[in-house]
């Protein structure tokens, strides 16, 4: 729906009429400048660099020959390979837990309860710490020593598992160098080239504790979106539920969440991409991992760049970064823009 | 803010069911903080215990004494660095707001040729991965003298922050009545007085939404202030924070102190505004 | 008429801004000149702050009124602080000095595209150049040229213990241990119950020490040089038996060792919780701070091997070219270079003068073990620090290391060494 103002009709050819058509553009000249330098002419300068032998102690660095040199060494590396496996993974899990929290945590603070502000203050808290804060203190508590292992037993839950027949919780978390499942033996039976893989097949489980620890710093925003958008649950449906005694996961199901769509989109879009860039609170909290079992591709590009100085390489890395963040953004961006105009 | 009873429970339940319900759902309501809540316990207590007390393996124990412990050592080192983000923060956070507001202005509500195009491409900057520029960052900053200065990482936020600020303040501003806009366009007025007569007035709801987004991001950055302002004079307090750690012999009640009293602005802005923070995402500033 | 005289006023605001920027830069260059030293380190906590603290107390004392500015950055061992320093030179806006390791990393990034002043005259006028082993001189000299000042050297394969912990079990080191004494006792703790070995390989680099401790001690001498120099390849059975060997020290160790970093690990050495602990001398540092009492609550002895080699990884300070207050820098070099100031900084930072007229006789034990090494073992650089390889040469070890510890693939662990040494070989 436009609501679009139409500049200036008819008098465009007074020098009033003109300014008035280039008034908009003016005024936000500056910021079309600076973005188009800050970002776009620096990714055009970063893509160069991915292409070239270039680096602080070889500013005379020409283009790399093969000119793909620095991305075919990036997809033959096993730690980059086993990188992408380890976004994805994360990916899934952190969206599911962080966007699910979000929406349960919204669901439960949006009613008639005493201590509602309260409550949302605390869930809505954790995003504003800094990542490194985040990861350190979760480093901690996922310590298997002495972590949140020690309230397993604390709280008597080991004692009641054992009572089941089953073992005690004292997950490895970050220490975990498993990969599950084990699929490069399998796969490796059937295709026998897949012995020469580098990394394995699977979900590495030191990400659980990961995703978890983001999931409590991200949650706070995804329940923030959906708080907005039950607000916007008109109303007269909701009288209409009432009346019509619909039962509460019959609400859930036929009215709240289809209202709910788009603002989980917008949680899943810009969580998505924010887990595709991560890279502090990975870093603070347990770096490349046992195995590389949580390494993500930022940690990847900052050793390669300022540990290894292989500028090209880290260049090269950070533009795949840049592409895996494109394909999830753009068709958002290009149907938001189509939408409002 | 509206509220709903989104589990309605069907007539025949009966004042049991309805308390069933609400002892269920305050029980996970509390058990849910005590989750999020435990990580702050636990760096609190650790940053109350002397030097030689904390250690990994007793980090559930209380201190021994209730002292500060590692918060007046933390706070001594800390200071002048907190004084520089409040600085760099405050100052970007204003400034990227008002250009935010203007760019969102015009962009939501004025039809111009390529005005989709630049929309398209002003709001994706918001989301690239800073690892992808950083490099050219550097030079771009060296070579015009800003390297190193605190004004140098404002200009730089300031740029960064005005994608998403756009983006913010546009979705809002396209919920602004079009007959108001119509009635002063008829009695003459342009883009500029459109914009301060009418939508800035209209704005605060958005730029608190904006604002807690611009002070958040800009208060926790650690890549920008590493890497620009090398100097610990000038340096914002999670560099400080990131040096207390160190590399060798760290004293972890002063980091877990320092970690805190580095929370404390933006925690507090939180528990603050949050309410209008949520109203200003229900009066529209994230659309879907 | 008015537009007229809007552009004169305009200019003339402008003329009186200019005037006023320009008389603005001159003064702050003038200040500038009136003494002020900045300094570039990661050393920002705990033992090196001390360390730090030293050196620029002496320098206060020699060279009073001078304004210093500490520029320290933190993290990643290094890391951040050479990303920083690589920005600023490439920019051309380098601090008066920097601190840093030396060897070939040091000279392929700084001396190579021409960071670094040569400062030989310096080492002749204050007589250093026969105050220090050849050896040691040769990491930051080159063609005969000097680039740098030493103020400490770090030994990096020691092994330390808690001395009360294997007395309760009846354990005895003596002056050298050989790895049957180390895995008979590492057993006989096992079966207590009790870790034997500490390790805080968050970020791997605590064991990539240990295994570069490892083959030096098995290879010897002679035959470490020649895998540096390229000779020794390291997918050569000789290697594979330390990368076996490796695996099985590492049986021994504390099941969250990828969640500690070293100074944690060592923290289990010092309340008892763990015996043995192999890591370089910046342990001292840790025993210092909970003051155990050295050769009481703990002891030392050489890596199993390495007693006549002096793995070493040096702290040097340097002459930047184009710093802005080249004399100060000068003058911090003299200091950091001279006798008094290193004894202290060695005290401090648990490392060694790398100069052999150091008064050592008021030093605590483990410093006068370790001095007198230094003035008879042979050297070798560390190849964890790039004092004997470039830094793309750490990262593949590093990486590989990372995917050895758990997939204990010794021929792939070999392979990906030997491809990493050809790369430094072809440049």
């Amino acid at each position: 729906m436009s609501l679009a103002i139409e500049a200036a009709e008819p008098a465009t050819r007074t020098r009033e009429g003109m300014l008035e058509r280039l008034s908009p553009v003016l005024l936000i000249s500056p910021v079309i400048v600076t973005t188009l330098v800050f970002v776009y002419v620096f990714i055009v300068l970063t893509v160069l660099i991915s292409l070239s032998t270039w680096s602080p102690v070889n500013l005379a660095g020409g283009f790399a020959s093969p000119l793909m040199k620095n991305y075919s060494a990036l997809f033959s590396n096993g730690r980059f390979q086993a990188d992408l496996r380890n976004t994805v993974v994360f990916t899934s899990i952190f969206l599911f837990g962080s966007v699910g929290l979000g929406l349960a945590l919204a669901l439960l603070v949006d009613r008639q309860i005493r201590g509602r502000g309260i409550f949302r203050a605390i869930f809505l808290f954790p995003y504003a710490l800094s990542f490194i804060v985040t990861g350190v203190a979760w480093r901690w508590l996922f310590n298997p020593e002495s972590g949140v292992n020690v309230l397993f037993d604390a709280l008597g839950i080991n004692t009641l598992l054992s009572h089941v027949g089953v073992g005690p919780l004292k997950p490895a978390w970050l220490t975990d160098p498993t990969v599950w499942p084990p699929l490069n033996e399998k796969l490796a039976a059937i295709f026998p080239s897949a012995a020469a893989l580098q990394f394995d097949i699977g979900v590495p489980l030191a990400l659980i504790g990961v995703a978890i620890a983001a999931s409590w710093q991200l949650s706070g925003f995804a329940m923030a979106t959906f708080l907005a958008g039950l607000a916007t649950i008109p109303d007269h449906i909701r009288e209409a539920a009432k009346i019509d005694n619909a039962s509460g996961w019959t609400y859930f199901r036929k009215i709240t969440w289809p209202m709910l769509a788009p603002f989980t989109v917008v949680n899943l879009v810009i969580l998505g991409h924010v887990s595709l860039k991560i890279f502090d609170l990975v870093f603070a909290m347990s770096g490349p991992g046992p195995g590389f079992a949580t390494d993500v591709p930022g940690i990847f590009v900052f050793e390669m760049t300022f540990r290894a100085l292989r500028y090209g390489l880290g260049a090269a890395g950070s533009v795949v970064m840049l592409l895996m963040v494109a394909i999830v953004i753009i068709p958002y961006l290009i149907r938001n823009a189509r939408e409002n105009h | 803010m509206t509220t709903v009873e989104t589990f309605q429970p069907a007539a025949s339940d009966g004042k049991i069911g309805l308390f069933l319900q609400k002892v269920a759902i305050y029980t996970a309501l509390i058990v849910l903080s005590a989750f999020y809540l435990m990580p702050v316990y636990m760096m609190v207590v650790n940053g109350m215990k002397s030097a030689t007390e904390v250690s990994i393996s007793t980090m559930w124990q209380l201190p021994q004494s209730i002292g500060l412990g590692g918060f007046r050592e933390a706070w001594s080192r800390l200071s002048s660095s907190f004084q520089n983000s409040l600085v760099i923060t405050v100052s970007a956070t204003v400034l990227s707001c008002l250009v935010g507001s203007l760019t969102g202005y015009i962009l939501s509500l004025w039809r111009f040729k390529g005005a989709n195009l630049i929309s398209i491409l002003i709001i994706f900057g918001m989301f690239i991965p800073y690892q992808s520029i950083i490099v050219p960052l550097v030079f771009f900053t060296q070579k015009v003298g800003l390297y190193g200065t605190i004004p140098g990482l404002i200009l730089v936020h300031v740029i960064y922050g005005q994608s998403i600020n756009a983006l913010i303040f546009g979705n809002y501003y396209r919920s602004v009545p079009r007959s108001l806009i119509e009635a002063a366009r008829v009695d003459g007025a342009g883009v500029w007085k459109v914009y301060w007569k009418i939508i800035l007035p209209l704005s605060p709801p958005a730029f608190v939404v904006a604002a807690i987004f611009q002070f958040t991001n800009i208060w926790n950055d650690f890549l920008f202030g590493v890497t620009i302002v090398p100097n610990p004079q000038s340096q914002p307090v999670t560099v400080a924070l990131n040096n207390l750690a160190g590399n060798f012999s760290v004293d972890w009640n002063v980091v877990m102190a320092g970690a805190v009293i580095a929370a404390l602005p933006t925690a507090i802005l939180y528990v603050a505004l949050g309410r209008y923070f949520v109203r200003g995402l229900v009066s529209g500033s994230v659309k879907a | 008429m008015t537009w007229e005289l809007n552009r004169r006023s305009l200019l003339k605001t402008g003329a009186a801004l200019a005037g006023a920027a320009a008389v603005g830069a001159a003064a702050g260059r003038a200040a500038m000149a009136a003494g002020k030293l900045e300094i570039f380190s990661w050393w920002t906590s705990g033992g090196e702050a001390a360390a730090l603290k030293a050196l620029t107390d002496s320098y206060a004392a020699k060279f009073p009124g001078t304004e210093l500015i500490n520029a320290a950055v933190a993290g990643g061992g290094g890391t951040n602080a050479q990303s920083v320093l690589q920005a600023r030179l490439a920019g051309g806006n380098p601090p008066d000095s920097w601190q840093g390791n030396s060897g070939t990393a040091f000279f392929d990034q700084y001396v190579g595209p021409g960071f670094v002043d040569d400062i030989t005259s310096l080492y002749k006028s204050e007589g250093w150049e026969d105050k220090v082993p050849p050896a040691v001189l040769d990491l930051i000299r080159k063609d005969g040229k000097y680039y740098a000042v030493h103020v400490g050297a770090h030994r990096c394969n020691e092994v330390w213990y808690n001395k009360k912990l294997l007395q309760k079990h009846d354990i005895d080191i003596g002056e050298t241990l050989s790895w049957d004494q180390f895995f008979a006792a590492a057993e006989k703790l096992k079966n207590a119950g009790v870790n034997a070995l500490s390790l805080g390989d968050n970020g791997i680099w605590a064991n990539a020490r240990i295994f570069e401790n490892t083959f030096t001690g098995l290879l010897g001498y002679e035959q470490t040089q020649k895998l540096w120099t390229g000779e020794l390849s390291f997918d050569s059975p000789e290697l594979k038996e330390a990368m076996k060997l490796h695996l099985k020290v590492l049986e021994f160790v504390n099941s969250d060792h990828s969640a500690l970093s070293w100074d944690q690990a060592v923290g289990k050495v010092i309340d008892g919780s763990s015996a043995f602990n192999m890591h370089g001398d910046w342990a001292y540092g840790e025993f210092r701070k909970a003051n155990a009492k050295d050769g009481e609550d703990f002891g030392w002895v050489s890596h199993p091997g390495t007693d006549d080699i002096f793995i070493i990884v040096t702290d040097c300070f340097t002459s930047p070219k184009g710093a802005p207050n080249p004399q100060e820098a000068i003058n911090w070099l003299k200091t950091v270079g001279s006798a008094d100031t290193q004894l202290a900084f060695s005290l401090n930072k648990g490392s060694v003068s790398p100069r052999l007229d150091v008064d050592k006789t008021k030093l605590p034990p483990y410093l006068q073990w370790s001095y007198d090494k230094f003035a008879k073992n042979k050297f070798v650089g560390s190849s964890v620090n790039g004092e004997q390889v470039p830094a793309a040469f750490v990262q593949a070890h590093f990486d590989a290391l990372t995917t050895f510890v758990v997939n204990k693939n010794v021929d792939r662990f070999a392979a990906a060494l030997a491809e990493a040494q050809q790369a430094i070989s072809n440049g």
